[in-house]
């Protein structure tokens, strides 16, 4: 193509004519150039260079590329969308961040900014934390696909100058009984991936002396052809650490490990859709983890920051250097010379755009003041990491690139970070579901064993033993409760050596109820989480927002999102609790269809004091157990319709102006000593979340099924399994029960069982027996292995 | 000595990762801890300004080839004769986990005739296969040859927890009876796996969570003042770190790691 014309420098470099190329034109260079750019993106990237009056170059290409990529810019997050009630002017702004600008706590000391959010944990330290996706290489290259997932957001949170302290990991799948003639082409087996994902997580947080402490499987036949892998990290540090200031003439230090062909066009890749070809099309676009190099650079750099040596800092990922050395800049409103010959290479003969591109893991990016440089590099040297200066800040927002001393590219940072706006159309229909009549199962103690050891449901002690979740010996309340391991509903750290304060860690996902409505998905996702968050004694809750969508271009597929952003933004201002960070995976399709829409919500909360943390076990004979909330005939999207072979239409709603009520008393009774355990109903609803609370604390229970509250009348098994939000089961100290009713007097709660010695879980409704089952009849089915 | 002279020494490498709560747990018994990168030592060589050493748990040097046996061969090479001659001394070392496979890798556990130029155990592949985080029973069984386990009464059960993917305990196989007797012999078993009863677990899983010959979960050396041992202590060094305290109305303040450390430390307050 004669537009694209090699440079007369003895290495690979091109200069590529825009000017007065036409549309057609244009697509074919963005596809020679293996670009993800739009022809109206191109367009307008000519229209500057035009304006500019000279070619462009592959660089400088490459680098409009890679920031205006779904996956670095989030277009359609920050888009305008037609909808059939208006236009949205930017989901972000509208829903998400809109929360905490109408909130503006005190204690959020940056959000949505940098590479992590941050919030206050004590008067000296804040908390720093990310959630990842990292769904396309995941779904490539299981292994390493999520341990560089684990790896990315580590450094996010390093990227902030935070001690990395805790791990998370949500991971969907299909069902692992998937017959291997369902697979199309191109698409590897549920249990090679879910093998392949739990390894590289474990791997790299075993690796990295990170514990992790939450998360969340779950399986789905959406996910068959759409892995979904998130992965967070959680940090902390002194307050005075977080420096951003970087001045002209800092230098641009590049640390950690050497850069390479992994990892070219990450971010074009995780911006499209899965095809057959993506396997070896997109293979180098996996990039390839050594946590033990994370870990010397963890190490430098948080004795950098101790020292307050850097003036900034950011990690390499998404778009490489080209992404991290002009946004730092953008965000200084500075400009930088970076000498792409002084980069460490894994090997030699890269072309200069390459280099620039490179997603190779376990890199940063540091600017250090010109007194500090020598400093600096001598901590790297002694944790046997490489650092080198490539480059320095300077006035003027242009980012020059050179390589041998050949400039290659010369930035406009102004129009770099100026993308034209994307504009989408939105349509949603509710899907026409019906609400399924079958007859009442006869036992449904059978039931309950049948729901236990459902893989939604059954126990994770496969996975989360071979994570670990201990390290650190910072672990308050871990994954697994007790001797029996029972399911806790947060962990909770204890970071600071000399306090009693804790940090209580949650999620909540509700991929199935998506299918019936993005809305109440979205809201119950909300729910659960701050639930699991609360069940432990958190509060001063935030929340993390993590969409894996499918196509943003199919109006469809945008509608469902647009309606799970309205419902972040009413449940979360209702409940006062503010996201502070968030992240988007589009474009998650597959010859399989769209995955099936998840959010997942991260919920960080404050314990007071440890030594008043609640878990789930059952602690006292002759104590009382209560129910919070109402259960109603919700059962639309339920562990207990799948188990029938019904999706529903009576998907979970919430009030979340009368659910918070409940939940603050809930702390009240938690602080007064009221509370001996206490245990958010989720998947299952009451019937499973007795029987973890029994076959964790090894006591028995008796529940009578006609105290509940209920909406209308109910039949007992959707009593057992609704999964109504807002309900919690909670053991109140005998004798302390009036107390107890006083406090929570206005919100509906009902005493509705004791706990008894017999090592049996007892469920009573119109004096019969509906349910009794041995204690070690239920932890056998819960304990389950996945997979059988 | 006074216990606030003692001077404990976390060594690390790359990919060491439980120093700092090693460190927190010894400065809490009220010694004075330094932790230092092994190249530090490598240069400055002094190890004789130090009472304790203690190789902590982690994945230096990512543990290939097999755990610890890079950073074994490291220290042999830089720092074997100071190693030596500060277990002459009768100074302490600990190795906790990947402590304990360096230990074995550089051939001073078992170390039936001072180092070995070869190591004469090996802390292999669990069975199950796979990395594995769980709190054990461990019988505490040594008869009094090991100093350091000393203040731990003889039978007492320990409850600590283990996190690795290489633990298994084993012993060549056609030395296996002979290299037992002499363990037994030396008095160099301190702790086996157990069950909650105290029993010994016989090999059976989870209570024997590696597969470990005998349920050997910690030896010593001949003379006991060099003890390696896969549990963590400084996972069960307070009592809210326990998988179970929230049970407790008046949770205890100490967990049982604790009193392996204390007895480290207190051994080198009596013996200098």
């Amino acid at each position: 193509m004669n537009r694209i014309k090699r440079s007369s420098h003895p290495f690979e470099h091109y200069l590529i004519e825009l000017r007065n190329a036409s549309r057609e034109e244009l697509i074919e260079i963005a596809e020679t150039l293996g670009l993800g750019l739009t022809p109206e993106e191109m367009e307008a990237i000519r229209d500057y260079y035009t304006l500019f009056g000279r070619p462009a170059t592959d660089v400088e290409l490459q680098t409009y590329d890679q920031t205006w990529s779904e996956h670095c810019y989030h277009k359609t997050f920050k888009g305008l969308i037609e909808t059939p009630e208006g236009v949205v002017d930017g989901l972000l702004k509208t829903y998400i961040r809109r929360v905490v600008e109408e909130l503006r706590p005190s204690w959020c000391l940056s959000v949505f900014e940098d590479n992590a959010g941050i919030i206050e944990f004590d008067e000296e330290h804040a908390i720093a934390v990310k959630v990842e996706t990292h769904n396309h290489p995941s779904a490539i290259e299981p292994f390493g696909g999520a341990a560089t997932g684990t790896g990315g957001v580590i450094r996010d949170v390093l990227g902030v100058w935070a001690d990395p302290i805790a791990c998370t990991d949500v991971l969907c799948f299909g069902p692992l009984d998937t017959p291997y003639e369902a697979l199309p082409r191109g698409v590897k087996h549920p249990t090679y991936l879910f093998r392949g994902v739990v390894a590289g997580i474990g791997a790299y947080g075993n690796n990295m002396g990170i514990p992790t402490v939450n998360g969340a499987i779950y399986f789905d036949e959406g996910y068959i052809g759409n892995v979904v892998v998130y992965a967070g990290c959680i940090g902390i540090m002194r307050k005075d650490e977080y420096i951003r200031a970087v001045k002209p003439g800092d230098w641009i230090v590049l640390a950690g490990g050497r850069t390479g062909l992994d990892g070219i066009h990450g971010v074009t890749f995780a911006s499209a859709e899965l095809t057959e070809e993506s396997e070896v099309v997109s293979r180098p676009a996996v990039q390839i983890p050594n946590p033990i190099e994370e870990e010397k650079l963890k190490r430098a750099i948080r004795a950098v920051a101790e020292e307050h040596l850097g003036s900034g800092i950011t990690d390499l990922g998404g778009g490489g250097l080209s992404c991290a050395v002009c946004e730092t800049a953008h965000r200084y409103g500075l400009g930088a010379e970076v000498w792409l010959d002084r980069v460490p290479l894994k090997y030699p003969k890269m072309a200069p755009w390459e280099i620039w591109v490179s997603e190779s893991q376990e890199r940063m990016l540091l600017a250090v003041p010109p007194e500090n440089l020598e400093r600096v590099l001598e901590i790297f040297q002694d944790e046997q990491t490489e650092a080198t200066p490539i480059g320095r800040y300077r006035e003027g927002e242009v980012v020059e690139v050179y390589y041998r001393g050949v400039r290659v590219a010369q930035i406009d940072l102004e129009s770099l970070f100026k993308p034209p706006r994307v504009r989408r159309r939105t349509t949603w229909r509710p899907p026409k579901l019906e609400e399924p009549s079958f007859p009442m199962p006869k036992n449904l103690g059978e039931m309950l064993k049948r729901l236990l050891a459902s893989p939604n449901i059954s126990s994770r002690e496969e996975v989360i033993r071979t994570y670990d979740h201990e390290v650190k010996g910072l672990t308050v309340v871990k994954p697994l409760h007790g001797w029996n391991a029972g399911p806790s509903d947060a962990a909770v750290l204890k970071p600071v050596e000399d306090s009693w304060r804790g940090l209580a860690i949650s999620c909540g996902l509700k991929p199935r109820y998506g299918l019936i409505d993005p809305y109440w998905m979205a809201a119950s996702s909300i729910d659960e989480a701050v639930r699991n968050n609360l069940a432990v004694g958190g509060r001063r809750i935030a929340l993390l927002d993590n969409f894996t969508w499918g196509n943003p271009e199919k109006e469809d597929r945008l509608g469902g999102l647009v309606y799970a952003c309205r419902a972040c933004y009413d449940v979360a201002k209702a409940y006062g609790m503010p996201f502070i960070s968030g992240k988007d995976s589009l474009y998650n399709e597959s010859p399989l269809g769209p995955v099936t829409p998840t959010l997942l919500i991260t919920a960080l909360g404050i314990v007071p004091d440890i030594r008043r943390v609640v878990t789930l076990d059952l602690k006292r004979v002759g104590d009382p157990l209560y129910i919070i909330g109402v259960t109603k005939p919700e059962l639309g999207g339920s562990e207990y319709y799948r188990l029938m072979g019904f999706l529903g239409a009576s998907v979970p709603r919430l009030k979340p102006s009368e659910t918070i009520k409940a939940y603050r008393r809930l702390l009240e009774a938690m602080d007064r000593g009221l509370v001996r355990a206490c245990h958010d109903l989720s998947e299952g609803g009451l019937a499973v979340a007795a029987a973890e609370m029994a076959f964790t604390g090894w006591l028995g229970l008796e529940i009578d099924l006609d105290a509940v509250p209920a909406e209308g009348v109910m039949r007992p098994d959707q009593l057992l399994f609704s999964e109504s939000n807002g309900r919690l089961l909670v053991e109140v100290v005998e004798g302390r029960e009036s107390e107890f009713e006083e406090l929570m007097a206005d919100s509906p709660n009902a005493r509705i069982g004791r706990v008894v010695e017999e090592e049996n879980l007892i469920i009573l409704s119109g004096g019969e027996t509906l349910v009794n089952l041995s204690l070690k009849e239920l932890i056998e089915a819960w304990k389950t292995p996945l997979g059988a | 000595m006074k216990r606030s002279d003692i001077r404990v020494l976390i060594l690390r490498a790359p990919g060491t990762n439980c120093d700092a709560e090693t460190a927190r747990a010894f400065r809490d018994l009220g010694v004075q801890v330094d932790v230092l990168h092994t190249q530090r030592i490598f240069k400055e060589r002094n190890l004789e300004q130090y009472d304790i050493l203690v190789f902590p748990g982690g994945f230096s040097y990512g543990d290939y080839v097999r755990s610890g046996a890079i950073w074994a061969k490291e220290c042999e090479y830089h720092i074997g004769g100071d190693l030596e001659r500060f277990i002459d001394e009768g100074k302490a070392v600990l190795g906790i986990c990947n402590g304990f496979q360096l230990l074995v890798e550089a051939g001073f556990l078992p170390g039936f005739e001072g180092k070995s130029p070869y190591p004469q155990a090996a802390l292999a592949n669990n069975v199950p296969g796979g990395y594995h985080c769980r709190w054990v029973y461990l019988r505490h069984v040594n008869r009094g040859g090991c100093p350091l386990t000393a203040s731990i009464p003889r039978d007492a059960v320990l409850r600590i927890p283990v996190a690795h993917g290489e633990g298994r305990f084993l012993l060549p196989r056609d030395l296996e009876r002979e290299y037992l007797r002499r363990l037994y012999e030396n008095d160099q078993l301190v702790l086996r796996y157990a069950k909650p009863d105290g029993s010994y677990a016989e090999g059976e899983y989870p209570f024997n969570p590696n597969g470990s010959f005998h349920d050997i979960a910690a030896i010593c050396n001949p003379e006991g003042n060099v003890l390696g041992l896969m549990p963590h202590p400084e996972r069960a060094y307070y009592g809210w770190q326990l998988p179970d305290w929230t049970r407790y109305e008046d949770p205890p303040r100490y967990g049982d790691g604790r009193l392996i450390l204390e007895s480290v430390v207190n051994y080198v307050e009596r013996r200098f």
